[in-house]
C-alpha cells in the first residue's frame, strides 16, 4: 500500500480515536454536529495523503532529513529554541509577508488568524472535547468542560460568557475583513490581476466568505430576526464548512499545512551560512553553501537528472552567473561571433 | 508567437533591463539578466531570460512545490504563499535564471511578461531591444529574416533540456551541447555583472 494512503488512514483513525476518547466515549459528542465530524475525518485523510506525497518528493525529503540531522548534530534544545523564534516571526507574526506588502500582511493576518481561531473553537466543539453545561445549583452559571475536566464556571452575563459566545463571530468578522482586503488588492494590483485564476485564487476567498457570512447570519438570525431563516442558514453554513474542509487538501489553503517548512529552511540557512562555501569551478567565486550544493546534487540524482560531464565536472559546481555566460559563449562560438 | 534569444546580437544598451522593470508581475524589479560575457577580454554583453523549459529543473528541485507552469508552458515565479526562499531553484537552473529576492524572501524570475503575452502582446524586453537580441514573433517571420535557426534543445553533460524559448544557432544545429571545459580559464577571475 502506498505510504500516502497509510498516512491518510492513520490520520483519519487518529481523528476518530480522538473523537471517541476526547468526548468521553461519545457521551459529550453532539449528534447534531455529526456531518462536521464526518467531513473532518475525510479532510484528515486527504490532508495527510497529500502531505505524505509532498514529503515524499526528493527535495522535500532531503530538506526534512537535513533539518533532522542538524537537530541531532547541534542539539534539539538549541535548534528548538531557534525554531521557536522563527515560528513566532514567520508563522505567528508573519513578518515576511509585511516585507512583501503591508496591505498583503494585514489581509493575510486577518484571514489566517481568523481561520485559525475558528478552527481552534470549532474542532474541539465538534469532536466533543469541549462542552458547556449549566451549573447544577445556578441556572445562570455556565460551566466549560474540557475532556471531562471542569475548566471554569462563569455567569452568562459576564465578559467571559460574552467572549465565549462571540469568539466565532469575531473570527468570522476577521475573515470577512481579510476577504474584502484580498479582493480589493486583487482588483487593484495589475500583476496579481494578470496571473490570478478563478479556481486557485478566487474560490478559496469565496469559500471563506461563504463560511463566515453564513456563520454570522446564524447569530443575526437568533438575535435580530427572532430565529427567522435559522434552519436555512444552519444548513447553508454546514454545507459551506464541509466544502471548505474538503477543499483544504486540494487547493491554495493547503499552504497553511506546508508553511512550517519555512521554519525548517531558516534552520537550514543558518547552518549553511556557518559552513563551508561552494566555489565556482570557472570563476572561483563563492556562490552558495557547500552543504546546499551537495544536497542539490543528491536531489538531482534522485530525480534522474545528471548534469555531469564526461570529464567528471558537475554543472552544480558552476555558479549561476557563469551558466548565463556559458550560454552566450557557446552560442557565440556556434555562430562565429 | 515565440521568443528568440540571440546573445551575439546584444549591444549592452540595457534597454531590456529598464523595460523589464516595468512589467506588472514584478513591478520595479528587472528579472532579465545582462552579463558581460568575458569582461577581461571583450565588451560583449549577453541578455538571459527564462528559457521556459518543458520540464523545468527549478520546479523539480523546489521543496515547497511552489513553481508552476501555465497551460501554455510559461514557468511562473514561485507562488508567494508556498515559496520558502531556499534558493534551490536559483542554484539548479541550468540557465542561471531565477533570482532570490531577500526583501520578499521569495524566488522571482522572468515570467515572459505574462500580463502582456497572455493578451497577445510582446514581452517588455523584446519591445525595446534595438538589435534583435531579444525577439518575439511568429517563427516564419524570424526564419525569413535570419540566417540562424532557433534551437530549443540543450545538453548539460548528461542532462537534456527542452525549452519553449529558442536560442539562435546556425541552420542545421539540432541541439546545443553546452561546453564548460573550453571556457574555464587557467587563472579564474571573478566576472562583473551589469544587472
Amino acid at each position: 500500500m502506498k505510504v500516502e494512503i497509510v498516512g491518510g488512514l492513520v490520520a483519519a483513525s487518529l481523528v476518530v480515536a480522538a473523537i471517541a476518547i476526547g468526548s468521553g466515549g461519545l457521551r459529550h459528542f453532539d449528534p447534531a454536529l455529526t456531518h462536521y465530524a464526518f467531513a473532518s475525518v475525510i479532510a484528515a485523510f486527504a490532508v495527510a495523503y497529500r502531505y505524505g506525497g509532498w514529503l515524499g518528493r526528493p527535495p522535500t525529503r532531503r530538506l526534512l532529513r537535513r533539518v533532522l540531522e542538524l537537530a541531532l548534530e547541534r542539539g534539539f534544545a538549541r535548534q528548538g529554541a531557534h525554531a521557536a523564534g522563527l515560528a513566532a516571526a514567520r508563522l505567528g507574526a508573519q513578518s515576511f509577508i509585511a516585507r512583501r506588502s503591508r496591505l498583503r500582511w494585514v489581509t493575510h493576518f486577518c484571514l489566517s488568524w481568523g481561520s485559525m481561531l475558528a478552527f481552534a473553537i470549532t474542532f474541539p466543539l465538534v469532536f466533543g472535547w469541549v462542552h458547556f453545561e449549566t451549573a447544577p445549583t445556578e441556572a445562570e452559571t455556565y460551566r466549560a468542560v474540557l475532556f471531562g475536566i471542569v475548566l471554569d464556571d462563569f455567569s452568562v452575563h459576564s465578559w467571559k460568557a460574552f467572549a465565549a459566545f462571540n469568539a466565532l463571530n469575531l473570527s468570522a468578522i476577521l475573515v470577512l475583513v481579510g476577504v474584502a482586503l484580498a479582493l480589493y488588492r486583487r482588483l487593484r494590483e495589475a500583476g496579481d490581476f494578470a496571473v490570478q485564476q478563478l479556481a486557485v485564487d478566487i474560490l478559496p476567498l469565496v469559500l471563506l466568505f461563504a463560511v463566515s457570512a453564513t456563520g454570522l447570519l446564524l447569530t443575526i438570525s437568533s438575535r435580530a430576526l427572532g430565529g427567522g431563516g435559522y434552519p436555512f442558514f444552519a444548513v447553508t453554513h454546514a454545507a459551506t464548512v464541509i466544502a471548505l474542509l474538503l477543499y483544504l487538501p486540494f487547493g491554495k489553503l493547503f499552504h497553511a499545512v506546508q508553511r512550517p517548512a519555512h521554519v525548517g529552511i531558516g534552520l537550514y540557512k543558518r547552518a549553511a551560512a556557518s559552513g563551508a562555501a561552494a566555489r565556482c569551478v570557472r570563476c572561483g567565486a563563492a556562490f552558495a553553501s557547500a552543504m546546499q550544493v551537495a544536497d542539490l546534487k543528491h536531489v538531482l540524482g534522485a530525480l534522474a537528472i545528471e548534469p555531469r560531464f564526461a570529464d567528471g565536472l558537475h554543472y552544480q559546481d558552476v555558479c549561476p552567473g557563469c551558466r548565463r555566460r556559458l550560454l552566450a559563449l557557446n552560442q557565440g562560438r556556434l555562430v562565429g561571433r | 508567437m515565440e521568443f528568440f534569444l540571440d546573445p551575439s546580437r546584444c549591444i549592452g544598451c540595457q534597454a531590456c533591463v529598464r523595460a523589464c522593470a516595468e512589467c506588472d508581475t514584478h513591478a520595479g524589479r528587472p528579472m532579465i539578466h545582462l552579463e558581460y560575457v568575458d569582461r577581461a577580454l571583450s565588451p560583449q554583453t549577453a541578455p538571459v531570460v527564462c528559457m521556459h523549459c518543458e520540464d523545468p529543473t527549478c520546479a523539480q528541485v523546489c521543496p515547497a512545490d511552489a513553481i508552476k507552469q501555465t497551460e501554455d508552458g510559461v514557468v511562473m515565479s514561485a507562488l508567494a504563499e508556498r515559496c520558502i526562499g531556499c534558493s534551490n531553484c536559483v542554484l539548479a537552473c541550468p540557465f542561471g535564471v531565477p533570482r532570490y529576492v531577500p526583501e520578499r524572501d521569495q524566488m522571482m524570475k522572468c515570467d515572459l511578461c505574462y500580463d502582456r503575452t497572455s493578451l497577445g502582446k510582446m514581452p517588455m524586453c523584446a519591445t525595446v531591444c534595438p538589435s534583435g537580441a531579444l525577439t518575439y514573433g511568429p517563427p516564419e517571420v524570424i526564419e525569413r529574416l535570419r540566417r540562424e535557426r532557433s534551437v530549443r534543445s540543450f545538453r548539460f553533460g548528461a542532462q537534456e533540456v527542452r525549452t519553449h524559448v529558442g536560442l539562435m544557432a546556425p541552420a542545421g544545429t539540432a541541439e546545443i551541447d553546452v561546453d564548460v571545459a573550453s571556457f574555464i580559464a587557467a587563472e579564474p577571475e571573478p566576472m562583473r555583472k551589469i544587472a
